[in-house]
């Protein structure tokens, strides 16, 4: 599904990621780990098409198409989703008139038919009950005046309406409390399937006791230095990021 | 002696017939602000209030004085609707009032709402101090001339204690002639004590013309009278509209303004508060989107004059093409007005690199224990808000419009008509690229 191979990116003239390989295939999830400063947040951003970041080397194939070509409208309505570690609040945009907009601006571009506003509503409830969301967040300006919380589940509600491919999930855990986190892990949860696939990037291990991933990776120095399954997230909950330092260089530089 | 060169402007109107009212003290102030007017010209840049407003090339055109067929052009009655909101109570075409498209709701007992044309015919006296007024002022050139010129307008009185819940509505159209022309329209509204009203005021265009328009209006609001005012200026796209604006409030009298402005080539509005009684206060909410070539110039003047008076106003500017936007915004406390709070905030964006906006808001302070906070910003759209929305999937020129429209929504929210509001929300859909 996702190719990504010897990915180089660049920020304000800075080299962020240096070589970043990494193969995801349908209904996989992977967790990707790594020090503050690492690239965790450079690559949600690189492959979601925000301007500012030069890809400089390497290529990122999403089912078999050229994602670094494609503007960042297009890769949403090819099915790529990036759940925003900051989500922007936007006033003055009504959240349900934005939702709309958005899930039929996809369609539309998917050659599919819109829905009309009583259709769209009855999705929403829909929706709304998985991620146990206040209707009343609807009629607001989107993520205007929203709780941390209540922008992360927001964001993982936007998800299961948009229903994309790939969901990318940058720190989603950060600025949560342990019930905020465990929502969010259940909304995740249920969208989980053997078609859709997903990138977790967080700092901590903690959120991955409740998204359990298929893998994880380490990213340090803007490379993959290590992976493994489930157990590495534990190893590095137990002996912190300098174990990587000391022990994950060698093997990724040897990889 | 040597008199400067009169301007085309100048020239065209300088000998055309007053009306003639029969009215020895209206004759004779037309005659005397035609003459201040003729003497002084059109103010130029270095007038103060005209820093930003060139009239250089208005000065090379001459426009006829009034328009003897507006009795009869046709115009479209679609141009007239507007949904949720009522037929129009008063039309006037080319400055003059038109029975024929004006269709007044039974009015509610204790209004009284007439032309201008009409009151002057019948009963001038009780409009003596308003009409026999002289502008000396350097920048008064179009107060003088609609001093001088205006035969109609509107005349509304609401009486004390009256409260008129449906909008009442008014239309000035400026409509294609043989050659453009120079209209007029006077304006003079009261509310009694505790009286409440909403005004709705509506500038459009109809068929092409580059006409002259100016407007004065007088709105006095006795003590605890409520105005809600709200103004959606669609003028044609080739004509100039000068609009003046009083309002005089007394204690605890409130007024609410939305003001849209949308339209002409070259618009400007002066608008000017005096909250003269304990109490009063004045709410200002409104936006301008100058596009093309478009150059629209709000001048707001508000004046606290006594105790515990509140004054509030939010404007949005937004700028496309070669759309140039002008805002001033000037807060006067006068000393004694102890109490007092006033607030101004005017944010503005430039959509293209040849759009230009200049505000500047103004606060001058002689009262003790004043609350005041103003602010001014020029920008551009919030990168992260336009990234967010395509990364939804929203293609990028539909995110710009829809953040463009945000935007410029924010002072009609707090428009409690809800048709109204609506009306707002589709003209600025329209207006906005995207």
């Amino acid at each position: 599904m996702l190719t990504i191979d010897n990915l180089h990116a660049r920020v304000a003239g800075k080299d962020i990621l240096k070589g970043l390989s990494l193969e995801v295939r349908p209904g996989e999830v992977h967790a990707i780990m790594g020090p503050n400063g690492a690239g965790k947040s450079t690559l949600g951003n690189v492959l979601s098409g925000r301007e500012g970041y030069e890809v400089t080397e390497g290529s990122v194939l999403f089912e078999g198409r050229n994602l670094l070509e494609l503007e960042p409208e297009e890769r949403a309505a090819a099915g790529v989703f990036l759940a925003f570690q900051y989500p922007v609040e936007i006033p003055g945009v009504n959240n349900t008139y934005f939702l709309r907009a958005a899930f039929n601006a996809q369609r539309k571009a998917r050659g599919e038919a819109e829905l009309d506003s009583m259709q769209f509503l009855k999705l929403v409830r829909e929706k709304l009950k998985v991620m146990q969301l206040s209707p009343e967040l609807l009629n607001r300006a989107v993520n205007e005046g929203f709780s941390g919380g209540e922008k992360k589940r927001n964001e993982i509600f936007q998800m299961a309406l948009l229903e994309p491919k790939l969901a990318i999930l940058d720190e989603t855990d950060s600025g949560l409390d342990i019930d905020a986190l465990k929502q969010v892990a259940e909304g995740v949860n249920a969208l989980r399937s053997p078609e859709r696939s997903f990138i977790v990037v967080t700092h901590y291990q903690r959120l991955l006791d409740y998204i359990v991933p298929d893998f994880v990776h380490v990213l340090a120095g803007g490379r993959i230095v290590e992976s493994g399954d489930r157990s590495l997230a534990l190893k590095l909950e137990e002996h912190g990021y300098a174990w990587v330092a000391e022990h994950g260089e060698p093997a990724g530089a040897s990889a | 002696m040597s008199q400067p060169a009169r301007t085309p402007f100048v020239a065209a109107l300088a000998g055309a017939p007053l009306p003639a009212s029969g009215i020895a003290w209206l004759d004779e102030a037309r005659r005397g602000n035609l003459e201040a007017f003729v003497a002084a010209g059109l103010p130029d840049t270095r007038v103060e209030a005209w820093k930003y407003t060139a009239l250089r090339a208005l000065a090379q055109r001459g426009f006829a004085a009034g328009d003897a067929q507006a009795a009869s052009r046709p115009i479209d009655p679609a141009l007239l609707a507007l949904p949720g909101a009522g037929a129009p109570a008063l039309v006037f075409v080319n400055g003059v009032f038109r029975q024929d498209l004006s269709l007044p709701d039974a009015l509610p007992a204790g209004v009284s709402l007439q032309p201008l044309s009409g009151v002057l015919e019948r009963d001038p006296e009780p409009l003596r101090f308003a009409l026999a007024r002289y502008y000396r002022e350097a920048g008064d050139a179009f107060a003088r001339l609609n001093a001088a010129f205006a035969g109609d307008g509107v005349v509304l009185r609401v009486e004390a204690g009256v409260r008129v819940a449906a909008p009442l509505r008014l239309v000035f159209v400026g409509a294609g002639a043989e050659g453009d022309l120079a209209w007029h329209v006077r304006n003079l509204v009261e509310l009694g004590e505790d009286a409440e009203l909403t005004l709705v005021e509506q500038h459009l265009g109809a068929g092409e013309q580059g006409h002259l328009g100016t407007q004065l209006g007088d709105f006095a609001l006795h003590a605890g009278a409520k105005l809600h005012h709200a103004v959606l200026q669609q003028a044609g796209t080739g004509s100039s509209l000068f609009r003046r604006s009083h309002y005089r409030l007394d204690a605890r009298a409130q007024a609410h303004l939305h003001a849209l402005e949308l339209g002409g080539a070259l618009a400007r509005h002066d608008l000017c508060a005096e909250l003269v009684g304990d109490g009063a206060a004045f709410h200002t909410h409104g936006a301008f989107l100058p596009n093309g070539r478009q150059h629209m110039d709000t001048q707001l003047a508000i004046h606290h004059r006594a105790h515990d008076t509140v004054s509030s106003s939010t404007w949005r500017g937004v700028a496309g093409g070669r759309g140039r936007g002008v805002f001033r915004g000037a807060i006067v406390v006068a000393a004694g007005a102890d109490g007092s709070d006033a607030t101004l905030a005017n944010k503005n964006l430039l959509l293209s690199p040849q759009a230009e906006i200049d505000t500047k808001p103004e606060l001058e302070i002689y009262a003790d224990e004043v609350k005041a906070a103003h602010g001014a910003t020029v920008g551009q759209l919030d990168e992260r808000a336009l990234f967010y929305l395509r990364s939804r999937g929203i293609p990028g020129a539909q995110a710009h419009a829809l953040l463009t429209a945000a935007f410029a929504r924010v002072p009609f929210e707090s428009l409690s008509h809800e048709a109204l509001r609506n009306h707002v929300e589709q003209l600025l859909l329209a207006q906005l690229p995207g």
